[in-house]
């Protein structure tokens, strides 16, 4: 390791990690053996948290899906901090981005979007994840990220041009901190770990000052893990200490592959052969994502490196609108999954609380619908690109042949003018 | 007699120039710290820039470029040593779908300044996928910069051209010719674009670039020996082309025959034989000709002489051109 990179204090060593204790602060479970009755005599097939319909005795959860809250040592002091106010908003959060998504959906059965991709049910693990970085952290998305990009001050309109197809997502990523979606499965893990190990080279790391100090967050898939470049992503975070946080929403599903044909073990489990923590949360658990992802941030920032979060989530709709789960999980299992819902158990605790009252309700229910109209009709006035736009930034300096086709491309459209 | 400098040194004070022009230049490859890479363009610079500017990146080809974007998008300026041409296959996803996409899918928001530095071609009788050409690739690639550098001159000046770039670029460097000597001069031939006639003449043009320039010379000068005047353009740039000076270099002699390495089937020399015939149609006195590698995967070092274009080939195809 390359002790010049690593400012602050530096993850824990392997003694530290072994110690099997599953809390924030020590996030394996179970010894590493060098015995070969023990290696050879244990099977993996029977691990609790093997990959399956529930999340296991090691997901961290703090809001039951009846909307209790269960007390936590290690969370409450994370979540400390939050007013009524926050809790409401989260609320909002979780409200307004569905109804976007629902919105965008039918927007694509009717033919205005070639495809939507739906965020259906992850709505918690994305807004959590979300409301916990601070201003100049970086997030890096993949293309299902409308939560993320919603709490990074995106306008979901932004996000509605690539997949109506006038271009391919385009916003201000230094205004936002947020990155172009990455449709390239996994590809946004290196990109991301390369910023960190840039914020690291800017001395933005372990310097005590809050405004400073920036730490990366990297969001993928469970079918994303199986990419090659995800391993690699894992080695470079590691040995640089990059200050990146890996947030994978394992919503069970890669199209039509479950979570079995991804990985063996599960997936939080895949941090600690490179060397970090891991730990898996609930993802519908909005206030659980939120702690843990906090927690990770504020470690990153402050140069103990990376963490990987498995956000235990579900994708309830389909892959893509162009997709059909029914002929791939049967719906037992979804139904499993309503009940577990993020926005329910939310509204549940804020009601039984009272942090929130019915007029509250009502008015995010009429936020949404302003907003559900408002995401339509600007959607329907998008314009279509100049043909000609497609030439104009390829290439950052002069290019002839950019100049020399532009011209060809426009005197032949020209070229039809009257004539049709 | 102004000092010789080897064309791997030449790469080497261009990138200390450029180190030193700019904090946010930052070098990444596989062994190119203490050691200075493979072919020891680094050398030294680990040591005057410390291990933050010049790292040595875990083994994963993939890994380097990606987070070699990652860096550009944070605003620094990587150049990146892939170890040898054949290892560059497992970033070509990074640099074909991001690299060269990013700055036309932002609307020119993000910009990609990496450099992608790769050692290509044969003659060094090394094991597989250490001698291939695979520029191609690249040069169909739009929002990439491809360039090959021939001499010691272009190697300093071309590879700090390249890290000034706001585009990426795809810098190919001739490993037979690492060795090769001449002098640096004190500017830059031309603009990174631009392609140089370095040897003038009225019957055939010959066009190559990378480490056929040397061979192309030699055969113009053996030519020249039997009465014949071979021009000879080094492209130095494969995208763009810079057909201005291929145009009137074909303009003037009628004849044209191109050499690479690389297999001749949607090779460079493909493209450029399309061009020629569309823009010189009515100069051509002779069929445009190409000398290039046989279709087939890099041979065995015992016979990749026979496979790589040399002097003789060159000069059959240009009496082949000359009996029109």
């Amino acid at each position: 390791m390359r002790s010049d990179l690593i400012t602050g204090s530096s993850n824990p060593g392997p003694d530290e990690m072994d110690k099997g204790v599953p809390t924030l602060s020590d996030v394996t479970t179970d010894e590493l053996s060098s015995s070969l009755a023990e290696v050879f005599g244990s099977n993996p097939v029977t691990d609790p948290d093997r990959p399956a319909a529930e999340g296991g005795p090691h997901m961290l959860q703090v809001l039951t899906p009846e909307g209790e809250r269960v007390p936590s040592p290690e969370l409450d002091p994370l979540l400390s901090d939050l007013t009524d106010e926050d809790l409401r908003g989260f609320y909002r959060d979780l409200v307004l981005i569905r109804r976007v998504d629902a919105e965008a959906t039918a927007l694509q059965r009717q033919g205005e979007l070639g495809i939507w991709v739906s965020l259906l049910g992850q709505e918690a693990a994305q807004v959590g994840s979300g409301r916990a970085m601070a201003p100049q952290d970086y997030a890096f998305p993949t293309y299902r990220e409308h939560g993320v990009a919603w709490c990074r001050g995106v306008d979901p309109l932004e996000l509605i041009g690539l997949f109506r197809g006038v271009n391919h997502g385009v916003w201000d990523t230094q205004k936002h901190h947020f990155h172009l979606y990455t449709i390239i499965i996994g590809a946004q893990t290196l990109h991301a770990t390369g910023y960190a190990m840039g914020v690291q080279l800017d001395g933005h790391v372990g310097t005590g000052d809050a405004n400073r100090d920036t730490a990366v967050i990297a969001y993928l898939g469970d079918g994303a893990t199986s990419q090659g470049d995800v391993s690699e992503s894992l080695v470079f975070a590691g040995v640089y200490n990059a200050p990146v946080v890996f947030f994978c929403q394992n919503n069970q599903w890669a199209i039509s592959e479950p979570n079995e044909r991804q990985s063996r073990a599960p997936i939080w489990h895949r941090a600690r052969g490179f060397g970090f923590p891991g730990i898996r949360v609930d993802g519908n658990d909005v206030l659980a994502c939120y702690a843990v992802t906090k927690r990770a941030l504020e470690a990153a920032r402050s140069g103990q490196g990376p963490t990987f979060i498995e956000a235990f989530t579900y994708r309830m709709g389909a892959h893509t609108t162009s997709d059909d789960p029914t002929k791939y999980r049967v719906s037992a299992e979804v139904e499993v999954w309503k009940h577990r819902d993020p926005i329910q158990r939310l509204r549940r605790y804020l009601e039984r609380q009272g942090h929130a009252t019915s007029e509250f309700f009502e008015a995010i229910d009429a936020e949404a619908d302003e907003l559900g109209a408002s995401v339509r009709s600007r959607t329907l006035a998008l314009p279509d690109p100049p043909g000609t736009e497609m030439f104009d930034f390829v290439y950052a300096a002069e290019h002839p042949v950019m100049s020399r086709e532009r011209e060809e491309f426009a005197a032949y459209q020209a070229s039809f003018e009257g004539g049709h | 007699m102004a000092e010789l400098t080897t064309l791997a040194k030449g790469l080497t004070t261009g990138l200390r120039a450029a180190m030193e022009a700019d904090p946010k230049v930052v070098l990444m490859g596989e062994d190119i710290g203490k050691l200075g890479g493979v072919f020891r363009v680094t050398e030294g610079l680990q040591k005057d820039f410390g291990e933050e500017r010049v790292m040595d990146t875990p083994l994963a080809e993939a890994g380097i470029v990606a987070t070699a974007i990652g860096l550009a998008i944070r605003g620094y300026r990587p150049v990146v040593e892939i170890q040898f041409d054949g290892f560059v296959y497992p970033a070509f996803d990074h640099i074909v779908s991001t690299l060269a996409k990013l700055h036309a899918r932002s609307h020119g928001g993000i910009r990609v300044p990496v450099v992608v530095r790769i050692p290509f071609g044969g003659g060094i009788g090394a094991v597989e996928h250490h001698s291939e050409s695979n520029e191609a690739y690249f040069a169909h690639t739009a929002g990439l910069r491809v360039v090959a550098v021939s001499n010691p001159h272009d190697a300093h000046w071309m590879i700090r051209q390249a890290i000034e770039c706001d585009d990426p670029v795809i810098f190919y460097e001739p490993k037979r010719r690492y060795w090769d000597k001449g002098e640096v001069g004190e500017a830059p031939r031309g603009d990174l674009g631009s392609a140089q006639v370095l040897r003038e003449g009225t019957d055939v043009t010959i066009l190559c670039y990378g480490p056929m320039v040397r061979t192309c010379l030699q055969a113009a000068q053996a030519a020249e020996e039997e009465g014949r005047s071979l021009e000879v353009v080094d492209l130095r740039s494969l995208s763009p082309i810079d057909t201005e000076t291929v145009f009137a270099s074909i303009a003037k002699t009628g004849r044209c025959v191109i050499v690479h390495e690389a297999a001749t089937f949607l090779g460079m020399g493909a493209e450029l034989a399309a061009q020629v015939q569309e823009h010189c149609f009515y100069s051509l006195e002779a069929p445009i000709l190409r000398v290039g590698g046989y279709n087939v995967p890099y041979p065995p070092a015992r016979i990749e002489e026979e496979f790589l274009p040399d002097l003789d080939r060159v000069l059959d195809a240009v009496d082949r051109s000359m009996t029109h």
